[in-house]
């Protein structure tokens, strides 16, 4: 038989090719526009905002000036203290899951237990921590704050570690056996630094969450308008400023939340990035 | 089961390097995958500082019989063996046995290169740092000694602190030997180690083999019939989880016992 480029069957090929590429880039721009407009708009509305006195100042009152200083803080705070918690117990569970537990009864119930935990919505993480820790002590605090959050971060570190630790290959881990590593040094030295940048990119992508999460915020650390680093009492945060003062009739509250959704928008960004060139630098490797 | 020459010289008696006594013996092994048995009823010793190849067609159970000299399966539940392997008189399946000191024993490579990912000083330091307390220039003296056993001291001595995945594939499997070898094991299991590379890499392993049987014991897997005639003083036949016949390399391939094997040799198989 003879092949040529303008046979029916080849044409016809050419157009459903054409169509379906119509579809998806259509979608796609479609998606992509809203995206843009969300950036081009915090972009306008938050650019005003960055000066120095949003880092310098704290939250004012309304109609004088004030910046974002104690919300920053207190959001840093939280969000360290729940990183430094949530990851040596999410890297943890991640190896058990991955690398003891496999396919066993315990792993499989933990796994969907954590599955359950990593979609679980955030203010019922929050209201959690409010009824367990929160109404015990009977008041807001920095420390439940970190609960809520952490609690957010450890089920994506659980995944993101043991989907990693699953990539590598069963003969790297053998081959390290093979010298007469207990099981322990394997995965420390071997595996688990063969995945590092996954599991470095799991984290980071957790802080991120983490960092725009107001829900699980509201019921555990609540805000303060003062510049405070204590734990034990109500923290300033960025997403419940931005909440509070968003709803606000004030224009200089209002322009404050869009700096403050800035400043948030540009973090995650860039710790997505960085998270992204990690892991890229890694799977090359 | 018509199978090997004695080879065992009285108990107690030192082997001359001429003859050898075995190394390892493997008496009446079964190996079960779950409910599968891979292995029924191996017998055959391994000869000291002498090369033993395995070969077979593929699911014949040779992999699977190199992976129970060094317990590598007790990494996977469901898998076990039932019999008994004297490595110099203990049985290495008893309880009792402690695994990672067995393997510190009985070295292994694979057929895909494995560096891990750390420099190439160190992916061979990982072993020996195991079992050894090193001071950093006896170190760097046992990867010098164990990279120039292994050819590969003069490609990577300039680079002793780059990544051992940066290498080429007949490099990084160099490397791996290099790295079984310096924690000074007493057996090296090969598991087709040169199924993965060109021929020019093939030939720089295969005379590396012959020269470390000089001081080790080596079980070999391949499916590279010519190459089981090239490096093995003995030679295994297996078909289906069963050792066909057994016996000195050139008996073997000049004339088999067993119909079978000359089949499979002559590549009439099937």
């Amino acid at each position: 038989m003879k092949k040529s480029s303008d046979s029916p069957i080849y044409r016809r090929r050419i157009r459903v090719n054409r169509f379906n590429l119509l579809m998806s880039m259509g979608t796609m721009v479609f998606g992509m526009v809203f995206l843009i407009w969300i950036l081009v708009v915090l972009f306008t509305k938050g650019i005003g905002a960055m000066a120095p006195s949003l880092f310098l100042q704290t939250t004012p009152p309304p109609g004088s000036a004030g910046g974002l200083a104690n919300a920053i803080a207190g959001s840093v705070m939280m969000v360290g203290v729940a990183t430094l918690v949530a990851t040596p117990i999410g890297i943890l569970a991640g190896i058990y899951l991955a690398e003891y537990g496999r396919s066993g009864w315990i792993a499989r119930v933990t796994r969907f237990i954590n599955d359950i935990l990593l979609s679980a919505p955030s203010i019922v993480l929050g209201l959690f921590v409010y009824t367990v820790y929160v109404m015990n002590v009977g008041h807001f605090s920095g420390w439940a704050g970190s609960a809520a959050l952490g609690l957010i971060a450890i089920p994506v570190v659980v995944r993101t570690t043991e989907n990693m630790l699953q990539l590598v290959p069963a003969s790297l881990r053998e081959a390290a056996v093979a010298l007469g590593a207990p099981m322990y040094k394997v995965i420390l030295t071997v595996t688990l630094r063969a995945v590092r940048g996954g599991v470095m990119t799991g984290i980071l992508l957790a802080v991120a969450r983490m960092s725009g999460e107001t829900a699980p915020l509201l019921f555990t650390s609540l805000n303060n308008q003062f510049w405070s680093l204590d734990m034990n009492g109500p923290m300033a945060n960025l997403p419940v400023v931005i909440f509070q003062f968003a709803l606000s009739p004030y224009d200089d509250w209002k322009d404050l939340a869009w700096g403050g959704a800035f400043l948030i928008t540009i973090t995650v960004l860039v710790i997505n990035i960085l998270a992204r060139t990690l892991f890229r630098q890694s799977a090359v490797r | 089961m018509e199978t090997a020459i004695a080879i065992s010289p009285p108990a107690g008696v030192a082997a001359s390097v001429a003859t050898s006594e075995p190394k390892m013996s493997i008496r009446n092994l079964d190996f079960f995958y779950g409910k599968f048995q891979g292995l029924k009823d191996i017998n055959l010793e391994i000869a000291e500082r002498r090369v033993t190849a395995f070969i077979g067609p593929s699911g014949c159970g040779k992999s699977t019989l190199l992976r129970t000299l060094n317990r590598m399966y007790s990494l996977y539940p469901g898998q076990r063996a039932v019999g008994e392997i004297l490595l110099d008189g203990d049985n290495i399946l008893d309880a009792g046995v402690d695994i990672n000191t067995l393997r510190a024993k009985v070295g292994m490579v694979f057929q895909k290169p494995t560096p891990f990912p750390m420099s190439i000083h160190d992916n061979i330091a990982f072993g020996v740092r195991l079992y050894e307390d090193l001071s950093g220039r006896e170190m760097d003296e046992r990867v010098e000694w164990a990279l120039t056993k292994a050819a590969m001291w003069d490609e990577a001595k300039d680079k002793l602190k780059q990544s051992g995945m940066a290498l080429s594939g007949g490099q990084q499997q160099r490397l791996c030997i290099a790295r079984a070898v310096a924690v000074k094991p007493e057996v090296l299991l090969l598991d087709e180690p040169t199924s993965a590379l060109d021929p020019i890499s093939t030939a720089k392993i295969e005379e590396l083999i012959t020269e470390l049987k000089e001081d080790y014991t080596i079980a070999i897997v391949t499916h590279n019939m010519q190459q089981a005639a090239r490096v093995s003083d003995f030679t295994a036949y297996m078909y289906l989880g069963e050792l066909i016949e057994f016996g000195e390399t050139d008996q073997i391939f000049l004339k088999p016992r067993r119909k079978e094997t000359e089949d499979y040799i002559t590549g009439r198989f099937g």
